[in-house]
């Protein structure tokens, strides 16, 4: 297969492109600009529509609309602008609607800084606006999991009529890989028994709506979705487990942070510390069962994360905190190199001895 | 026996909420005649506004959106640009529009969208109960202006044709009013424009409707259109405030 040298942000374009959206509507924002640049350049030479809107809250709208027609539709920021979106996502949620959201997240909280970071862990896995309501999330590792991953959350999508998001970061959105694109056709979802896109008088009005003012109504319709969730939670948990098997320490991070604790587990087995690495590819449905299973022979867990720890949560959840949980964080754009995560793992294992 | 009055097909044979003497039962049948009248029920997306209007999606026949509060011209936008043999429409009030979705407003014109924007003024938040619109007038009594909307502290109020007509993109403004048989027949003719002007692509078109809330101004229904006639229409004069189709407009 053709291999292509693209930043992230970009390989996300032309693999969303390839995998059938039809719609992209942006907002520029550091560190995910370069997608819409992609968009914009590509889209009208392809049969697509790209359009700037004139906020994040606009565009996640027009996504809204686009996607209520029943094509596949896009839209991308970071943190920032993520935050405006929350709305569009819960109207979404709450119009089951299949569309794709990225968070190239940046620092936060507010304007924060444009580095690298994972501080939306939450925002993405509890609270991508109000109500009761879940997101499928993907997080890519590599410029080549944001080709792959964007067909996947567009099928994903389609198939649970959910938004689904991929949380990337500005270290995956603006690094140059290597990149190679799937040719796999995905099988398009018949939508029109619910979109809304023009009844041609051969059937009843479709209506494309989150409002249900009988109160019963509305929590029939919400526990509905629930056991949807049940079933994505049962079908659709992705994980990467490297050295686990024999492991006294168990690593868990995603997304960028999973490529430089990869590393450092590298360096500490050469150092003769039985170390793994858990990666949870799926952030909701978080992986629950895989890493409890994982941890089973685990002495003690390293969360790490760019943030101040979010995800911990869920792996202390997941291990029902039958085993120690430390973490190694470092937030607001910073970066640890590979040598600090080592370091963690060496002074969690001189304790273990 | 022949029949020469029906209810149109573009609007369901339903109940709807609407309070007595409200203009939106008005304005329903307006865009429903014109959506039959062209017969484009099957082809034709609506969008609905946060307000009091917000389930017109159960009156209007054909396929309907329910957006976010102001969104409703970037639910439509999203629609066309998704789908531009669509013809797409919104229903909007003056909260939704001239307050919470200016912005999307705006740019909706200024981009010139191919959609019609129905805008029904009627001064006040009449789903909430009666609280100050961005339209309120000058020293009207409102559950947020109990004292009368002063200026000084409130603000004044905004005229949304004068604005959008200022826009390129735009292609009609327009604003009538339904509290009289003339002005009706009026009104239906501007929303007919609108949809004839998103048919061929000429831009977004802006029927700013006056209105009446009887139940929230606290009044009779026959009171409440002499408001919009004595209060109302000077504060915000009627007619065409641009019109691409024609050379000299207001």
């Amino acid at each position: 297969m053709e291999k292509y040298l693209m930043k992230g942000n970009e390989a996300l374009g032309e693999a969303a492109i390839r995998a059938g959206c039809k719609c992209f509507f942006g907002y520029p924002i550091t560190p995910q600009t370069e997608l819409s640049a992609y968009m914009a350049k590509q889209m009208p030479k392809r049969g697509g529509v790209f359009l700037q809107a004139e906020s994040e809250l606009a565009a996640v709208n027009m996504t809204l609309g686009a996607a209520s027609t029943g094509i596949r539709a896009m839209t991308s920021s970071s943190s920032p602008g993520i935050s405006l979106k929350t709305e569009g996502v819960s109207y979404m949620a709450g119009c089951d609607l299949p569309a794709v959201i990225v968070n190239v997240q940046r620092g936060g909280p507010g304007l924060g800084s444009i580095q690298p970071s994972q501080a939306d862990y939450f925002q993405a896995t509890r609270a991508m606006g109000h109500g009761d309501a879940y997101i499928i999330v993907l997080a890519p590792n590599s410029v080549q999991e944001m080709a792959d991953f964007v067909g996947l959350a567009f099928d994903l999508a389609d198939k649970y009529r959910i938004p689904a998001m991929l949380l990337a970061d500005g270290l995956l959105g603006q690094m140059m890989e290597p990149v190679s694109f799937s040719d796999e056709k995905t099988d398009f979802v018949n939508k029109d028994d619910w979109a809304a896109n023009g009844h041609k008088n051969k059937r009843e009005h479709n209506i494309v709506n989150s409002l249900y003012l009988d109160a019963p109504t509305l929590e029939s319709k919400v526990q509905a979705r629930f056991e949807k969730y049940k079933i994505i939670e049962q079908n659709e948990r992705r994980c990467e487990k490297y050295m686990c098997d024999d492991a006294d320490i168990l690593v868990t991070a995603y997304g960028a942070t999973a490529r430089i604790a990869k590393t450092a587990v590298d360096h500490a087995r050469q150092k003769g510390i039985k170390v793994g690495l858990f990666r949870p590819i799926t952030l909701y449905p978080f992986p629950r069962q895989e890493l409890a299973d994982a941890a089973k022979g685990a002495k003690i867990i390293l969360d790490t994360e760019l943030s101040m720890g979010q995800m911990i949560e869920d792996v202390k959840l997941s291990t029902n905190c039958t085993l120690p949980v430390e973490f190694y964080g470092r937030t607001g754009g910073v970066v640890p190199a590979p040598e600090e995560i080592l370091a963690k793992i060496e002074q969690l294992n001189g304790g273990l001895n | 026996m022949s029949v020469i009055f029906e209810k149109p097909k573009a609007l369901l044979d339903v109940t709807t909420h609407y309070c007595p003497g409200c203009g939106h039962g008005i304005i329903h049948r307006l865009v429903a005649e014109v959506i039959d009248e062209l017969g484009i029920e099957g082809e034709t997306v609506g969008v609905c506004p946060v307000g009091c209007a917000v389930m017109a999606y159960d009156y209007f026949s054909c396929d309907m959106i329910e957006a976010p509060h102001g969104r409703a011209p970037a639910v439509a936008t999203g629609v066309k640009r998704a789908n531009p043999n669509l013809h797409v429409f919104t229903y909007q009030g003056d909260g939704d529009l001239a307050a919470i979705g200016t912005a999307e407003t705006i740019h909706s014109g200024t981009r010139g969208e191919n959609i019609v924007i129905v805008f029904v003024n009627n001064t006040t938040y009449g789903m909430t109960g009666g609280q100050m619109a961005p339209t309120t007038l000058p020293g009207q009594v409102t559950q947020t202006t109990p004292y009368g909307r002063d200026v000084k502290t409130a603000g004044y109020p905004l005229r949304v044709c004068e604005i959008m007509s200022q826009l390129d993109g735009v292609a009609l403004a327009e604003r009538v009013a339904v509290d009289s048989p003339a002005h009706i027949r009026q009104a239906k003719a501007a929303i007919k424009k609108g949809f004839d002007n998103e048919a061929n692509g000429r831009g977004l078109s802006i029927i700013e409707v006056l209105s009446s809330c009887p139940t929230n101004w606290g009044m009779t229904p026959v009171k409440a259109m002499e408001f919009v006639r004595e209060q109302m229409i000077p504060y915000y004069p009627l007619g065409v405030y641009k019109d691409v189709t024609k050379k000299e407009t207001r």
